[in-house]
């Protein structure tokens, strides 16, 4: 029972209490694996500066692994560096690099599995197949983290920050670069995705999928190859995020499939191939978002309803709205088209005639694209205002019936 | 071995109006982006338009000019040349000076620069198609019917066939034939070369991407400059072949 | 010094040369005549290079003249209507066809630019002039850089009578200095002291091309216009024209 009294204190105020061990090739302990397992709960691993070549430390008690002038942990490119489960762990300051590769399992260079309540902060990973890869895990902290892939093709490079099967999670400050996808959300809900920058991904900026109740805000998400990508989720507000350069035959600002009762709000979209493509996409709001010098605004696919787009500035775009059916079921108000060309007698700033944002042109590209190549000449210029003229090809019930004057200032 | 006064004339009124209206453009327009869209309609449809006109009723009205140098031991090659050089020159520098000093004052970037060249290379293209035009014509009237109906059919109708043909045959991979449609187009060439700059974004979409990967690239771009100088040379070449038979 | 052979011209339906050959030597003062559109000026524009024959050769001292534009140095022409950039000044012509020919001002032939008062005029611009100056200016053109052929398309026409007397005297002055002259005219009278050899041209056919004296014993006529007439009603016989023609020359009846 004399025993029990310091344990529980230090199961109380772990951090605070536990006893330090230095790790290094001056220390006493050389290697992590062996100060893993002589820590006990609440102990602060210091990991001297240092190369250390480590083969998969499976870490599942409360204790903290600190790196001191940021150690380097070499994963010979055959294994994973650390596994995680069990509660309370924190993993600050290391820089991990080199982990395994294999065509079967996900490698990462830290693999956490059934956890909780750890915090992974303020590491480098470069040359990894997977950085982080979590699993069946809550209530954690991911947070100021570098991640840097193996820029491979899509087959062969994983993901920066994987989450699977989570809850509770913030992904914080971030940046994630050269994976597959820079963050990948499957089964995740209640989290928060917060001033991350994922960039130069292959596929996916964020890749969100099945994971309801989820707030993303403050990011940006920039030159990705396909860009954003949120589907067959509920209830998902995205807001303040920057999405930008996200160009390619496949690249959307955000891609939005099977979303529905979700907010997307005070974002800026720019140069994107498509800022927003929505497929199947129902009761999302669109508000307050400024998109500038895309290729499409936004291409809304037949399949969308009762989505509301309003008080947005539409500047420069190629094309403002595209869509493939006749059928509106769509609302835009309040929006500021910079292709306006109408005018207001009364003087509240709202234009008199309503706006179409979908022109004969687009229309003509989704039949055929390769008429994109007449893009500005003189005979699309002529056919879009004999279209305006006389509407037939464009459907005449999408449009905007409170244009804005003026640029919003959002 | 230019004299020429009358040109200037007309040419600072070329000028002038260039510059009023793409300087207003700037003025009018809060986004230079946007304004650089109506510039960019200057660029594919004024330009060739004047250059077309201007040189031929230039032309014409050098006939006397061109009477009296051929009767002085003169090359008629060297006549023709120096008539296409100074009228080239004087409306390249007219573009340059009319929109060019307005968009690097407001809009100086890729987008910008590629506006001033493409809209310079197309004075001077205009410039050949109608030397070749009037060579070929026997008086002004004809000389400048003609000179229209070519500005027509490259700011117009052949892209209007493009359009005919993308939709006849849309069952068919077109990505090739449209590449290589448009660049017989020195106009569709132009608006390619500034597109690339202007609506990246959207050229990156689907097959977009086969274009802009075709025209970006170093090939693409020296393609493009070699297309549009055979479209300086050939008809220039033509013209001048024709103009050594020709009888005054 | 230039030579014609067989040389066909044809604009559209009208034939305006037909197989026209003539040997027109040094020396002599040639009157080419004939009625309006017979070809006259069709012929001057193919010897200067500004008409191309559809066929036939012409040779200036021996060197054929398409494939040349040089031998114009040597060449002083005036043509039937002068015509001139209208912007352009009396002076600035002149100064620029000086530049083109690259003749020092010494070598210069100012006899006619001083005979006409051209320098009170040289600031004139050639909308302004009226036809005679304008002819004025083409004759001193013509004459100034002092050539070994002189081609005049109806010279004396347009000029009032003082500046025809003044061409007329420059024209024989050149004459003596054993120049060939080749005038055109429609009207014969005029320039007929000067004259030692005729050609006849109509409807683009050479009719004859003959010096004075023969034409004179032929047709028994002291005054030339009378020859001439009589030359154009009876035409010119053949054994005539073998007994008598010292020109290679074509003669149709």
């Amino acid at each position: 029972m004399k025993l029990m009294a310091p344990v529980i204190c230090l199961l109380l105020f772990t951090p605070a209490f536990g006893k330090i061990i230095p790790v290094g090739a001056n220390e006493a302990v050389k290697k992590i694996g062996q100060a893993v397992q002589a820590a006990a709960s609440g102990d602060t691993i210091l990991i001297k500066k240092g190369v250390y070549y480590v083969e998969n430390v499976i870490i599942s008690k409360p204790v903290t692994l600190l790196g001191e002038n940021r150690p380097v942990l070499h994963g010979s490119d055959k294994y994973e560096i650390f596994t995680i489960s069990g509660t309370g762990v924190t993993v600050k300051g290391i820089h991990f690099t080199n982990s395994g590769y294999s065509s079967a399992n996900d490698y990462a260079a830290i693999t956490i599995i059934d956890a909780s309540n750890f915090v992974i902060e303020d590491n480098i990973l470069t040359q990894t197949f997977f950085g982080i890869h979590v699993a069946n895990s809550h209530h954690f902290t991911i947070k100021g983290n570098r991640l840097v892939g193996k820029t491979k093709s899509e087959q062969t490079s994983g993901n920066g920050i994987h989450l699977w099967k989570c809850s509770n999670a913030v992904i914080e400050n971030n940046n994630s670069s050269g994976h597959r996808d820079g963050i990948y959300f499957e089964f995740v809900t209640n989290s928060l995705i917060k001033e991350n920058v994922s960039h130069n991904n292959i596929r996916y900026g964020l890749h969100f999928m099945f994971s309801n109740d989820d707030v993303y805000s403050k990011n940006t998400f920039e030159a990705n190859g396909a860009g954003v990508a949120v589907m067959f989720s509920k209830r998902v507000t995205m807001n303040e995020n920057i999405f930008e350069n996200n160009w390619g035959p496949s690249a959307y600002g955000i891609l939005l499939k099977e979303i529905t009762d979700s907010k997307i709000n005070g974002s800026k979209f720019y140069r994107n191939t498509v800022a927003i493509y929505m497929e199947g996409a129902n009761r999302i709001e669109i508000s307050n978002n400024t998109f500038r010098e895309n290729g499409w605004a936004s291409k809304v696919q037949a399949s969308c309803s009762d989505n509301n787009f309003h008080h947005n500035n539409f500047l420069s775009n190629t094309f403002d709205i595209a869509t493939n059916g006749s059928l509106v079921l769509n609302k835009f108000s309040d929006n500021y088209w910079d292709k306006y060309e109408g005018y207001d007698i009364n003087r509240d700033g709202i234009g008199d005639v309503p706006y179409h944002p979908v022109s004969m042109y687009s229309m003509l590209i989704e039949q055929n694209p390769n008429s994109l190549l007449l893009l500005r000449s003189f005979i699309i210029t002529l056919l879009d205002k004999a279209e305006k003229a006389i509407p037939s090809l464009t459907p005449e019930t999408l449009r905007d019936d409170k244009p804005r004057m003026r640029q919003l200032a959002i | 071995m230019l004299y020429d006064i009358l040109r200037s004339k007309v040419i600072i009124a070329y000028t002038l109006f260039l510059f009023l209206i793409t300087f207003s453009l700037f003025q009018l327009e809060a986004d230079p982006g946007k304004a650089m869209l109506s510039v960019l309609n200057i660029v594919l449809i004024v330009v060739p338009l004047v250059s077309m006109v201007f040189s031929t009723i230039h032309y014409f009205n050098s006939y006397e000019f061109i009477e009296l140098m051929l009767s002085q031991p003169v090359s008629r090659d060297k006549v023709i040349i120096s008539e296409y050089a100074g009228t080239a020159l004087s409306l390249s520098a007219a573009y340059l000076v009319g929109v060019g000093v307005p968009v690097c004052l407001y809009n100086f970037n890729a987008t910008g620069i590629s506006v001033i060249l493409g809209g310079c290379i197309l004075s001077i293209i205009f410039c050949s198609l109608a030397f070749l035009a009037s060579v070929k014509s026997r008086d002004k009237a004809r000389g400048i019917g003609a000179a229209l109906l070519l500005w027509f059919y490259f700011a117009l109708i052949y892209d209007g066939l493009i359009l005919i043909i993308l939709f006849t045959f849309s069952d068919y991979p077109l990505e090739k034939l449209t590449l290589v449609l448009s660049s017989l187009n020195p106009v569709d060439l132009a608006r390619i070369f500034i597109m690339l700059n202007m609506d990246v974004s959207a050229l990156m979409g689907y097959t977009g991407a086969t274009y802009k990967d075709f025209f970006g690239s170093g090939t693409g771009t020296i393609y493009t400059f070699a297309v549009m100088l055979l479209w300086i040379i050939v008809p220039l070449l033509l013209a001048t072949r024709s103009f050594r038979r020709k009888d005054l | 010094m230039i030579k014609i052979e067989h040389l066909n011209k044809r604009f559209k339906k009208l034939h305006a040369l037909a197989d026209v050959s003539a040997d027109i030597p040094g020396g002599s003062v040639v009157s080419l005549i004939g009625p309006n559109g017979s070809g006259k000026t069709t012929l001057i524009k193919c010897i200067l290079g500004m008409v191309r024959a559809d066929s036939g050769n012409i040779y200036f001292d021996n060197k054929l003249v398409h494939k040349d534009f040089k031998y114009r140095n040597r060449i002083g022409y005036m043509p039937q209507i002068g015509r001139y950039p209208d912007n352009m000044k009396i002076g600035q012509v002149l100064e620029m066809i000086k530049n083109v020919r690259g003749i020092s001002e010494q070598e210069l032939d100012n006899d006619l630019y001083e005979a006409f008062d051209i320098e009170s005029i040289k600031d004139k611009s050639m909308r302004s002039l009226s036809g005679g100056t304008r002819q004025k200016v083409s004759a001193t053109l013509a004459f100034m850089f002092d050539p070994d052929v002189f081609i005049l398309d109806e010279p004396t026409a347009g000029l009032d009578p003082v500046a025809s007397e003044i061409l007329k005297d420059k024209i024989t002055k050149e004459k003596r200095r054993g120049k060939l002259i080749l005038l055109s005219s429609h009207i014969l009278s005029d320039l007929e002291e000067l004259t030692t050899d005729i050609m006849y041209l109509n409807e683009g056919r050479l009719q004859f091309f003959e010096p004075i004296s023969t034409i004179r014993d032929i047709t028994g006529e002291k005054r030339l216009s009378k020859a001439i007439a009589k030359l154009m009603q009876h035409g010119f016989s053949k054994d005539e024209m073998n007994s008598t023609s010292t020109h290679q020359t074509r003669i149709v009846s």
